[in-house]
């Protein structure tokens, strides 16, 4: 059950890095969010068996890495807990896909093990992107970007809300686990009946809880709408960053540096 | 059970966002027409809970594995299906940010296959005929399991099918049919236990909170027949768009997939042109209206006599001793602007 802590203190520490103060952190969340979804679309354009020309693109995360002050470490951990589920499917090219596509000195490489690796190449990209974004934008700053970007006001005070509140359902949530724990011993999980009737009682407590805040909220004047103070602005350094990265995507995309560079020295 | 990005090709990706999107927007519409105040704070509240509830492990009977809940089908229940869409897809996004499960460009895939066939088709077409204001807890229980059944079938039934348009993954379809299904058929009756253990404790203990949702949204006057229609009408366009794109760019890699869907390697006539239509509208919404980069083209049209033949030895030397070099810059680049932001703090 330590895994529930660990998952709890995670989205906590991922809330305190995108408090930080740096130049990543300065840019307009839209800018940011637009970028890192022009970056994933670009990996993930790349025709199955490409490895080599994906590699450059690495880049961007080592950037917003650095230049946002995000410990490597945490990211590393983050990606380690890899999706069983690209794996699952991912594994399964080298078996069904075994015709040879490269060979280095009589050593052959079949064509199933190049999509795997390229599918593997684009798990650490695309999920270490999403990891830098919410890492570098506080969440509110992104839900404001979304409302900006025009989706429905309702969805993004719902994501607010959620967030507000997740925090408290969390640790309410570890509190009643700790309990449990303390009283079955070294048992390792809950059972179904168990977990069943935990987040009966959590949802009983969440539904007291809804009341009371919207009670509170009528108190002070909550009449259906909800106004966000919006203070983000797109300047100069956003247009340049978002412009200078997009550029140099679309050069990475269309020129093979890696094997310009191999060939030139090789 | 997520979608994940790596497994995605951009246009499966932007599809299923355009679709989840869409139906977003649909609901907050709706949403906004009748919207009581208390049912802002009540979806806040109760998506953190979903979100809590995830992030418990239960043990799985007979096994010893771990699962934990999905959470749409109790949505759907508590909330009615416009509030539950919303709620879920808010649960999924934030899970897609602070979990990374899945990715942004699989978030649309991921709100569609968790979010859409339950609170859309199994809700109101299973689990609402099922159950009346005054069901027995028997009744409901039947109710939820069924529709968690069913749900995760449709689920995981269009992963396979965004992973095989995608064309990333080898998997034959049958192969990927017959790992997934009977997984998910495990793991969607733990969900409708589970599913129903909540909702018969709820009606147990403030019965009132069903039946607001059971006599406040009832089906004839909230969503019509002919609504749903549209919205299956939809979703069929959407996969055969997708489809049928997907066998004009791609001609080796998916033809068998679409043959055992269609019973032959072509698509009808008609689905080409929805699919034109609907690139057309796809390039105009998209943030980089040109992501299809013309060298993915001509790599696509001569795909088959290049990988026929062994790609020469030095080209892949070159590959190899650029990546590192690659690599190396990058390292370099990261590490020049520590150090630079050091000098200057």
């Amino acid at each position: 059950m330590l895994a529930f802590d660990k998952e709890y203190f995670n989205i906590g520490f991922l809330d305190t890095l995108s408090y930080k103060h740096s130049f990543v952190h300065s840019l307009d969340p839209r800018i940011k969010l637009l970028t890192t979804l022009a970056f994933i679309l670009c990996v993930v354009s790349f025709p199955k068996y490409e490895v080599f020309q994906i590699i450059p693109f690495f880049f961007f995360p080592v950037f917003i890495l650095s230049a946002g002050n995000i410990p490597l470490k945490f990211i590393l951990k983050k990606l380690l807990v890899v999706s069983p589920f690209v794996l699952f499917v991912g594994v399964f090219n080298p078996v069904f896909d075994t015709e040879a596509i490269y060979s280095l000195n009589g050593f052959v490489i079949s064509k199933g093990w190049v999509s795997l690796l390229s599918i593997m190449i684009r798990f650490i990209l695309t999920v270490s992107a999403a990891f830098l974004l919410i890492a570098t934008t506080s969440f509110m700053g992104l839900c404001l970007a979304l409302e900006r970007m025009k989706v429905p006001k309702v969805f993004v005070v719902q994501l607010l809300f959620l967030y507000r509140y997740l925090f408290v359902l969390a640790g309410e949530t570890m509190r009643l686990i700790r309990a449990v724990n303390m009283r079955a011993f070294d048992r390792k999980n809950l059972s179904i009946k168990l977990f069943v009737s935990i987040t009966g009682t959590l949802f009983m407590k969440t539904i007291e809880r809804s009341e009371r805040i919207y009670q509170a909220m009528c108190s002070r004047g909550f009449d259906g709408e909800i106004r966000l103070l919006k203070r983000y602005k797109i300047n100069f350094t956003d247009t340049v960053f978002a412009l200078a990265t997009i550029t140099v995507f679309i050069i990475l995309r269309k020129y093979d540096i890696t094997n310009m560079l191999g060939r030139a020295l090789g | 059970m997520h979608m994940s990005d790596a497994l995605l090709s951009p246009a499966v990706g932007s599809i299923f966002w355009a679709g989840s999107l869409g139906i977003i927007t649909y609901c907050a519409r709706k949403l906004k027409d009748h919207l009581n105040g208390s049912l802002v704070p009540l979806m806040g509240v109760i998506g953190a809970f979903i979100f809590a509830a995830q992030m418990i492990n239960f043990t799985i009977p007979g096994t010893g594995s771990s699962g934990h809940l999905g959470g749409g089908m109790i949505l759907a229940i508590l909330l009615g299906h416009y509030a539950a869409l919303i709620t879920m897809a808010s649960v999924l996004t934030v899970q897609c940010l602070f979990f990374a499960d899945g990715g942004l460009l699989a978030l649309g895939c991921n709100i569609w296959n968790l979010g859409v066939y339950p609170c859309f088709i199994v809700y109101p077409l299973i689990y609402r005929p099922l159950v009346r204001s005054g069901s027995s807890p028997k009744r409901i229980a039947t109710a939820s399991v069924l529709s968690a059944l069913i749900g995760l079938q449709l689920g995981s039934f269009s992963v396979v099918l965004e992973t095989l348009l995608s064309g990333r993954s080898e998997l034959p379809f049958n192969t990927f049919i017959l790992l997934m299904q009977p997984v998910h058929l495990a793991i969607g009756l733990v969900e409708g236990f589970v599913t129903a253990g909540v909702i018969n404790f709820v009606k147990a203990a403030r019965p009132e909170i069903l039946e607001s949702v059971l006599s406040a949204r009832p089906l004839s006057a909230d969503i019509s027949i002919r609504k749903l229609l549209i919205i299956l009408l939809v979703a069929a366009i959407l996969t055969g768009g997708a489809l049928s794109w997907f066998s004009s760019s791609n001609p080796d890699g998916l033809e068998w997939s679409i043959e055992k869907v269609f019973g032959k390697p072509e698509l009808p006539e008609q689905e080409n042109m929805i699919a034109s239509a609907l690139k057309a509208v796809q390039e105009k919404l998209m943030f980089l209206p040109d992501y299809d980069f013309p060298s993915n083209k001509i790599d696509n049209s001569s795909a088959s006599d290049k990988d026929s033949s062994f790609v020469d030895p030095g080209t892949s030397v070159s590959g190899l001793v650029g990546s590192f070099m690659v690599l190396g810059i990058i390292f370099i680049f990261g590490f020049g602007i520590k150090v630079f932001k050091k000098s200057r703090g």
